[in-house]
């Protein structure tokens, strides 16, 4: 474990938000625009635990908030599907183009 | 004294009432008015009578400060003004009774008497004005009202044209009259006539700066007075009713110009040059309207060629230093031509048509108003005895004293003229065989002939005020107390009498040689000399001249400008509403509701923001 540098963790997560951000910002499928958020959230939670294992100043605070994003993610998760079902059942589509009702 | 500031208020409380209730009171609307104005009347009459004993009186109280400028409000009654009011609140008090038969039926009654309200007051405000200011605000309300009044049937094409016509005519006018008094202002300090005249007394103002001003304010009396060359609106005027032409384009309103030179004749007296403009003006306007008045053939036509030719008597007189002998034809000239308009309008309700070559024989069918057209004809024409014969013959001698010769003698060709052509009205009209569609003529009801009939007393006696045998009261009066007006009564040439009388003479004869008895054909003179005729007839291709040079010119100029507009300066508004709206297109589109789109922007704006971050704060350099 030691042998892995602090780089490439970061790295990791880097690549990791990336993507999803990428993912979020063109994917026209809803359901895959929240498996990107959830990617980015990952990456971030990545990024908390190296800094906390690894970082200038060692602290369990980092693992704890991972958590704390983990939990958050999963309710957001939950929500977010539902209002997607919802929305699906009187729109018929998961096309994110087409949810464009709160400029009305 | 006091309350003569009452008197405007009568009329304009009668316009406002018959806005308000017109409608409901129909035919009714007349007694309003003519009681109101009998009111304004009543009041003139006392504020004359306590002039004619007591010393002017004015009243001012403060209008607007701005900086150290007071402008003051208020009126003032001297003698002209105090004259001016019986004349103007008893003619209107006369045409509201005439209108009462003569417009009876026509379906806006109660708006016409509205008009005449605000016209009546706007005129008597005029005249009670103690400054410049004020007359020039009440000059326009004038203007207004004559605008309303002249277009009064805005139905009929001709009578659009003929009010706005006026109305631009007489702007050109007011335009002199405004920088005239501007520049007074600017001279002296003060609207206030007194204070005008005390400066220029003083000699505080330049010679040229007088002459400058005085010519400036003749303008703008030489626009609402018709005189030659703005004179071009007033005949057209007489598309306006009958009564209307008789108050506004008769005795009233165009009198204002000879008004105005007479209130301002300090002013002009103290300038040369102004004074032979004024003359100059007044003789050769009077010749030449009386030259057209000869070849018309509408009965109010040849009557407004008359008022016009009339109007340029007085401003003779008051060129001529003869400021009495002008105020005094004012005065009768009021009386015997309103009485001439509401006998021709008694004509026109008759027969139905304004052309007096289909006219004739009438003398019998209407038994008061052609013997009241008589008097009025003979009043104008300057036969002794009648009252235009006694303001002619002063005009004359002022004239002759005056030492202006040439201009005596085209006032003394524009009397035999006068005398021609308004018999040559008088004949067509009333002697010779009834045409036979003019069986149905009747006489006019009595508010009609009533008051033809107190204008027909007063064209005959007033001249009686100031005659040289009896004595000259009104002249007298006139310049009392004001060494500035000069006399008010000049001596001159009996003779002169004697040729004003010779002349009118003749051409009344004359008239009836070629018109009455036929031994001379009335082609006598258009045969043998056709082009003169022809020129005439035309009324000198004035309006064709002015069509053909300042409106083409106008209409070129301004065609010029609207390129300019359109291309120039729409092209500069464009640019800018263009870009403005280029920007918010491109803003709306941002914020199209496609949550990437916001999420872009945001991670774009964020990324900018680390990276100005990273580049002020050093960070990329370790």
């Amino acid at each position: 474990m030691s042998g892995v540098p602090v780089s490439a963790y970061l790295a990791l997560a880097l690549i990791l938000f990336c993507i999803g951000l990428y993912g979020a910002l063109t994917k026209k499928n809803t359901i895959i625009v929240l498996i990107s958020i959830e990617l980015m959230l990952n990456a971030v939670n990545i990024n908390l635990i190296t800094f906390s294992k690894l970082g200038m100043a060692p602290a369990i605070t980092g693992q704890i908030f991972a958590i704390f994003v983990i939990a958050v993610a999963a309710a957001e998760v939950a929500v977010g599907i539902a209002i997607l079902l919802s929305l699906y059942r009187n729109r018929k589509t998961v096309n994110i183009d087409d949810m464009n009702q709160l400029k009305n | 004294m006091e309350n003569a500031w009452l008197i405007p208020l009568f009329p304009l409380l009668s316009f406002l009432a018959l806005l308000l209730f017109g409608k409901r009171l129909k035919e009714a609307s007349a007694y309003v008015g003519i009681l109101l104005t009998l009111a304004s009347l009543v009041f003139s009459v006392i504020v004359l009578v306590g002039r004619l004993t007591g010393a002017t009186y004015k009243l001012e109280a403060d209008w607007l400060q701005i900086g150290d400028l007071q402008l003051t409000v208020g009126f003032e009654v001297n003698q002209l003004n105090a004259l001016m009011l019986v004349i103007v609140s008893l003619v209107s008090f006369l045409v509201h009774t005439y209108s009462k038969g003569y417009m009876h039926g026509d379906q806006r009654f109660p708006v016409f008497y509205a008009y005449l309200g605000l016209f009546t007051f706007a005129m008597l405000g005029l005249v009670l004005s103690p400054n410049l200011l004020q007359t020039y605000i009440f000059w326009e309300l004038v203007g207004v009202g004559s605008f309303l009044l002249i277009g009064f049937y805005f139905n009929k094409e001709s009578a659009k044209a003929a009010a706005k016509k006026a109305f631009i005519m007489t702007r050109i006018g007011d335009v002199g009259l405004f920088i005239g008094m501007i520049l007074l202002f600017w001279q002296t300090g003060s609207f206030e006539y007194d204070e005008i005249f005390a400066s220029v007394h003083a000699g505080e103002v330049s010679g040229t700066m007088i002459t400058l001003t005085a010519i400036l304010i003749f303008i703008g009396a030489v626009g609402k007075s018709g005189q030659f060359p703005l004179h071009t609106w007033l005949p057209d005027a007489m598309e306006g009713p009958t009564p209307v032409s008789a108050l506004i384009h008769a005795a009233t309103m165009v009198a204002a110009g000879v008004y105005l030179v007479a209130t301002m004749f300090p002013l002009f007296a103290a300038s040369e040059t102004a004074m032979s403009t004024v003359a100059i003006v007044g003789a050769v306007t009077a010749i030449f309207a009386a030259t057209i008045g000869l070849t018309q053939t509408d009965i109010k036509r040849v009557l407004a060629y008359s008022t016009v030719s009339q109007l340029g008597y007085m401003m003779l007189a008051l060129g001529a230093a003869g400021y009495a002998a002008g105020v005094f034809h004012l005065m009768t000239h009021a009386f015997f031509k309103a009485l001439l308009f509401l006998a021709a309008g008694s004509v026109i309700h008759a027969v139905h048509t304004q052309d007096i070559e289909k006219m004739g024989g009438l003398w019998k069918k209407l038994s008061f108003t052609a013997p009241l057209f008589l008097i009025g004809t003979l009043a104008i024409s300057g036969v002794p005895l009648f009252s235009g014969f006694f303001s002619k013959d002063e005009i004359l001698i002022a004239a002759w004293a005056n030492g202006n010769y040439i201009l005596f003698w085209l006032a003394v060709i524009a009397a035999f003229f006068t005398a021609f052509y308004m018999f040559r009205l008088f004949f067509m009209v009333f002697s010779g065989k009834a045409r036979s569609e003019m069986k149905n003529v009747h006489e006019s009801p009595v508010s009609m002939t009533g008051p033809m009939i107190v204008l027909g007393i007063l064209a005959v006696v007033s001249g009686y005020v100031n005659t040289p045998w009896f004595g000259t009261f009104l002249g007298d009066w006139l310049v009392e107390g004001n060494e500035a007006l000069g006399h008010g009564h000049i001596e001159g040439p009996a003779w002169i009498m004697i040729v004003a009388t010779v002349v009118s003479l003749a051409g009344i004869y004359l008239a009836y040689l070629m018109y009455s008895k036929r031994s001379i054909s009335r082609d006598w003179f258009t045969s043998r000399a056709p082009t003169l005729y022809s020129i005439v007839v035309n009324k000198y291709f004035i309006d064709e001249i002015y069509q053909t040079t300042i409106v083409y010119a106008t209409k070129a100029i301004s065609l010029f400008l609207r390129f300019i507009e359109m291309f120039l300066v729409n092209g500069l508004v464009q640019l800018v509403t263009g870009i403005v709206r280029g920007l918010g297109k491109t803003g709306a589109k941002l914020q199209n509701g496609q949550i990437q789109t916001y999420g872009t922007v945001a991670f774009l704006g964020l990324a900018v923001l680390l990276l100005i971050f990273a580049l002020t704060g050093g960070y990329l350099n370790g």
